[in-house]
């Protein structure tokens, strides 16, 4: 169980330094507005901000009382009123609205918006058009990188899926390109470079002209993390869209790990109060498990369970001497043990029960044929049964988006009635949604005379012919053929295994999925690291339709040791799966790696399918 | 791409995926059951000591001196200053160390010297451009502290985000078409989108519509923002005109259909909706933008007569089964339930179900709503079909196995369950179904049929002792006329 890694495997980067310079930066910003204030923080922001900071530090910092930033009129009484938000238009006429009142009730206050990480312009726009934009100071508080684990770095902004995936948006790409900044600053400078997408690449290159405009002061500098990998979340929107199987994949999918933590109700706790918990490396329990098939987590867990009976069992027949002992230096760490166990114990039988309620076998034999491609007569009928009866409007739609992209989009005969049954099931609004995931290209209809075709002709004509490839390019992005099938078949991304798959001693990436298939985003790193660029997967890459949009840029002067080297940051836009994370650890571990994973937040196939949907829930 | 049959069974007989299945109740779940008792029974001997090294916790499980848990009790007391006492109290345990005051080990300042500039070349057209010498960046700098030196620089520089370029430089001096193109185009090529949504808020301001409209029209990305910035400050008059210029009919359709969600009152989004019928939506979208409608005209008749019936007190499927919420803004299948729960005889089933709802979705809601209020009756009527000889048989269009789940789960005596267990055609299934609900009787007949002797044997067990069901296995396998297989 839990693998340990080569020992010539590289040392993690301390990335604390993140969270000290987050704070820093903080506090000189609320010492901008010196003497008592009240702080207005956006609830997206407020997890973030508890793993960095915390009320007594903010107090010292003469903030004095919090609220939440919600639609409602302020009770605030204090003389300065301090608001930490997203850079979102809705905050801003929610502050505009309170600046107003105040004016109109002839109160004069101090407003300071600390805009987290960065401005944006129509923001600023919508203050201006409210008539309270020389009223309130505007200040940003780049905190744009969250260590979540030792491993994990979180931009923490789900937003940035729907932003560009779905509206074409480029605004959080100089944040991105920031944030890459930084970390070279730190702990640059990354001498190999990889990348596949529009969106990767596009960062890329701002974040190389950032670099640019400074004066090479990284150049001196010796790598420590030696290769880099960029990779848009559409290439691969299959993995992220595949139920979870590995612990810590399946406690995301099952109770939504937010921020690192997750709420464990009184299912899972055994008591009457629910109980938040950080889920990282220094729990010791779920550091063994996080990566496991779930299979295997129970024969470890009842492990565990045994070991730790028989510790305390030593304790009888001790004398008065070895009980001080044993009080005074392991009961501590026992009792933690203890605990750690028991919730992890609770939260796999919650899990169980859920799953054998939704018959979780039948969904996942389903996922597995769909992948394979064979039976989908039968799968189509599985999900349509799924619609019928109602169950989660989530599920149904990703299963046909998985559906979708492994077959190049759906026979119209079944998108019509599908499409039909689904707004019958779940409210004729989601019509919205159903336009949504055509746009982003997850869920289309086979068709011969696409429309898209139609109206880039129409437009071709009107315009010159370099304008005319500008278009060309801008249409293929939103709706390219998926080409699956033919993308698993080059990667042989089904395992072909004779008997038992043995998910004890996984033989590679695929064990993330009990063995049925390798996250495609995972070979791509796989294969890109291992030929050192993308030679020879020019295939690969023109049926991802990315033939302009993978790129590599090597170092020429070598300075880099092998060991840096061999650890990478991997950068997911759109967002990672815990089970890409873990199929990635598994892969360092075989191949003496360490990878580090920066991504826009953490997601997952429910995750994605709310940020297409139009209707609330 | 499809495989054959043959491949199919040759996969799922393949030990692949038996590793471990969540179906496995027994195995898995006894293990885990069992490391439950093991932790728990150590237990007694944990909890009674103190739990100073945990983490405090309040009642919402959010950690004592944490922010969210702090926003909480703000919102919980109207800021007296006796609860603020409180709150200062408890926040001085709060079990959050206090992070120690970060070192100056790391210069910063050696990291981030220089100013950055998106782009030189455009910068130094603004600056070219601007009358107004650029003013410096410098934000009012309140009591400066020595431990915040390197952060003054650090956002003076590195933080400078390409935006400042816009503010210092007047975009105003971009008068001329060409001009003003340009600056896009180089906008665009720089990637933040950002800076695109910034130079097209002002293209929207200086150029009249249709001259900025045919120009975005072949420049997709910057199309894209701008769409997107309307639909965000909800400018939907401006962004219904550009779908308008651009042809694009059918997002032109949606995004006014979108604005019903808006809406609140019914009758209002009822008229809304009406309003939305002769948009130009794909044939297909069409009617289910009619349906919708439709739909909602008849809720609010149905929500208008039922709240009377209900209130009255005269109905008794009322009186026992109070309405949960209004069926307003439901979708089509809730209330198709809705109408087989409280209407069932009435017109209303029979109008609802005319909406083109598949044979299979009726029947497995009906079934639903006959079974949640026992009325066996309907569920017996639902399944039986007359031929034209005028034999009766019955049918289920969901498959017999289905019915028998969603029986149960609506908890319908064994007596029925077993009706439709028997209906199962296939045995295995049929055999699985009768030992996960208890079908005694339906288990030995099949085993009886099946020549089982050897599965009647095992099922003896689980049938109580001194039970008519055990007697009656107990004759079989006595039974002489029975020629076993095994």
């Amino acid at each position: 169980m839990a693998f340990p890694h080569r020992p010539d495997a590289p040392e993690l980067p301390d990335f604390s330094m993140l969270k000290r310079l987050a704070r820093d930066q903080l506090i000189y910003l609320l010492e901008q507005l010196p003497g008592k204030k009240d702080l207005f923080i956006e609830a997206d922001l407020m997890s973030p901000l508890d793993r960095i900071a915390n009320v007594s530090i903010l107090k010292q910092h003469e903030v004095d009382k919090l609220y939440k930033v919600e639609n409602k009129p302020a009770l605030s009484s204090s003389e300065q009123l301090c608001f930490l938000v997203r850079p979102r238009i809705k905050n801003m006429r929610y502050i505009a609205s309170l600046v107003n009142a105040d004016k109109m009730a002839g109160r004069t206050r101090k407003y300071k918006v600390i805009f987290s990480p960065q401005k944006f312009y129509a923001c600023e726009m919508v203050l201006e058009e409210e008539g309270v934009y020389g009223d309130v100071s505007c200040d940003e508080w780049a905190f744009s990188l969250l260590p979540l684990d030792v491993d994990l770095l979180s931009m923490e902004l789900p937003e940035f899926f729907r932003d560009y995936f779905l509206e074409g948006d480029q605004r959080w790409i100089n944040t991105l390109a920031q944030a890459l900044h930084l970390l070279s600053t730190l702990y640059g400078p990354f001498p190999n470079c990889y990348g596949i997408g529009r969106c990767a690449k596009m960062s890329y290159e701002l974040w190389k002209r950032l670099e640019e405009e400074e004066d090479g002061e990284t150049k001196g500098r010796r790598p420590e993390i030696g290769q880099i990998f960029l990779l848009d979340r559409d290439v691969d929107f299959v993995t992220a869209l595949c139920s979870q199987v590995v612990y810590e994949g399946l406690v995301d999918d099952t109770f939504r790990i937010k921020c690192g933590s997750v709420d464990f109700g009184p299912e899972v706790t055994s008591s009457d109060k629910s109980l938040k918990v950080l889920l990282n490396a220094e729990d010791k329990v779920f550091n063994e498990i996080r990566n496991e098939h779930f299979s295997n987590v129970f024969s470890f867990l009842s492990q565990k369970a045994r070991n730790l009976q028989a510790q305390y069992d030593r304790r009888r027949g001790m004398d008065i001497k070895q009980m001080k002992n044993f009080v005074s230096q392991e009961l501590k760490g026992l009792k933690q043990e203890h605990r750690l166990l028991s919730l992890h114990i609770g939260a796999c039988e919650s899990i169980m029960k859920k799953k054998t309620k939704q018959d979780f076998q039948e969904l996942i034999k389903t996922e597995h044929a769909l992948l394979e491609g064979f039976n989908i007569r039968e799968s189509t009928s599985y999900i349509e049964e799924h619609i019928d009866r109602q169950v989660s409007p989530i599920e149904s739609l990703r299963l046909m988006c998985l559906l979708s992209i492994t077959e190049n989009g759906l026979i119209p005969k079944d998108y019509r009635s599908l499409k039909t049954q689904y707004l019958q099931s779940y409210g004729p609004e989601h019509l919205l949604t159903f336009s949504n995931l055509r746009r982003a290209g997850l869920l289309t209809e086979q068709a011969p005379g696409d429309t898209l075709t139609a109206v880039e002709s129409k437009v071709s004509k009107l315009v010159t012919d370099k304008a005319a490839g500008k278009i060309t390019d801008a249409f293929s992005s939103l709706a390219k053929r998926s080409n699956f099938r033919a993308i698993s078949k080059k990667l042989n991304l089904i395992p072909r295994v004779d008997g038992e798959y043995d998910l004890k001693v996984p033989r590679d990436m695929a064990y993330v999925f009990s063995g049925a298939y390798v996250p495609l985003s995972c070979r791509i790193i796989e294969q890109v690291l291992e030929r050192r660029g993308w030679q020879g997967l020019d295939e690969v890459v023109r049926l991802l339709n990315c033939s302009e949009l993978a790129f590599t840029d090597m170092t020429k002067d070598d300075k880099a040791s092998s060991e840096s080297l061999r650890l990478i940051l991997v950068v997911f836009l759109g967002g990672c799966t815990f089970s890409e994370i873990s199929a990635l650890r598994f892969l360092g571990r075989e191949k003496g790696y360490r990878f580090i994973f920066l991504t826009t937040a953490v997601t997952n196939s429910a995750r994605l399918m709310e940020a297409m949907s139009e209707v609330k829930a | 791409m499809n495989r054959t049959k043959g491949d199919e069974e040759e996969y799922w007989n393949s030990s692949k995926f038996k590793a471990f299945t969540f179906d496995d109740e027994d195995d898995e779940l006894s293990q885990l059951k069992e490391s439950k008792r093991a932790v728990n029974s150590l237990r007694d001997f944990v909890d009674d000591d103190d739990e100073d090294d945990l983490e405090r916790v309040s009642w919402t499980g959010e950690p004592v001196g944490s922010i969210s848990w702090s926003i909480k009790e703000t919102a919980g007391n109207s800021g007296s200053s006796h609860e603020r006492e409180q709150l200062k109290n408890r926040n001085s345990f709060s079990t959050y160390t206090q992070l120690p005051k970060p070192p100056s080990t790391y210069s910063l300042s050696s990291f981030f010297r220089g100013r950055w500039c998106p782009s030189q070349s455009l910068a130094c057209s603004f600056a070219a451009l601007s009358d107004t010498p650029a003013k410096s960046y410098a934000p009012e700098l309140g009591r400066p502290k020595g431990e915040y030196r390197e952060y003054r620089k650090w956002s003076s520089s590195l933080h400078t985000s390409s935006i400042f370029i816009w503010q210092v430089c007047s975009l105003e001096r971009f008068r001329s078409l060409q001009d003003k193109i340009q600056l896009l185009e180089e906008a665009v090529s720089m990637h933040d989108g950002n800076v695109i949504t910034a130079v097209l808020i002002f293209l929207k301001r200086t150029l009249s519509k249709e001259i900025l409209f045919r120009e975005l029209e072949v420049r997709q990305v910057a199309l894209r923002h701008l769409i997107h910035f309307l639909k965000e400050i909800g400018d939907q008059k401006l962004l219904l005109d550009l779908f308008r210029f651009l042809d694009r009919t059918e997002e032109l359709a949606l995004s006014h259909y979108r604005e019903h969600l808006t809406i609140q009152d019914p009758e209002k989004r009822k008229e809304f909706l009406k309003t939305c019928i002769g948009l130009p939506f794909s044939a297909e979208d069409s009617a289910h933008i009619q349906d919708h409608y439709t739909l909602l005209e008849r809720q609010i008749i149905i929500e208008a007569n039922d709240r009377h019936l209900e209130l009255a007190g005269q109905t008794e499927v009322f009186r026992k089964h109070p309405r949960k919420a209004s069926i307003l803004n439901m979708p089509l299948v809730t209330t198709l339930f809705y109408s087989c729960f409280y209407h069932y005889t009435e017109a209303e089933v029979r109008a609802t179900r005319r909406r083109k709802i598949p044979d299979k979705q009726y029947v497995l809601t009906a079934l639903a709503a006959r079974a949640k209020l026992r009325a066996w009756h309907d569920v017996d009527a639902l399944f039986t079909t007359k031929n034209w000889l005028g034999y009766t048989k019955k049918r289920a269009p969901i498959g017999f196995h289905r019915v028998v789940e969603i029986l149960h789960k609506n908890s319908a005596p064994v007596q029925i369950l077993q009706e439709y267990v028997n209906l199962v055609e296939d045995v295995d299934t049929k055999l699985n179904l009768a030992t996960k609900f208890k079908c005694h009787d339906v288990v030995i007949d099949t085993c009886r049929d099946l020549k089982d002797r050897q599965q009647l044997l095992a099922y003896r067990s689980k049938v109580d002792k001194g039970s008519a069901e055990e007697e009656k296995i107990d004759a079989l396998l006595n039974s002489s006329q029975i020629r076993w297989k095994n």
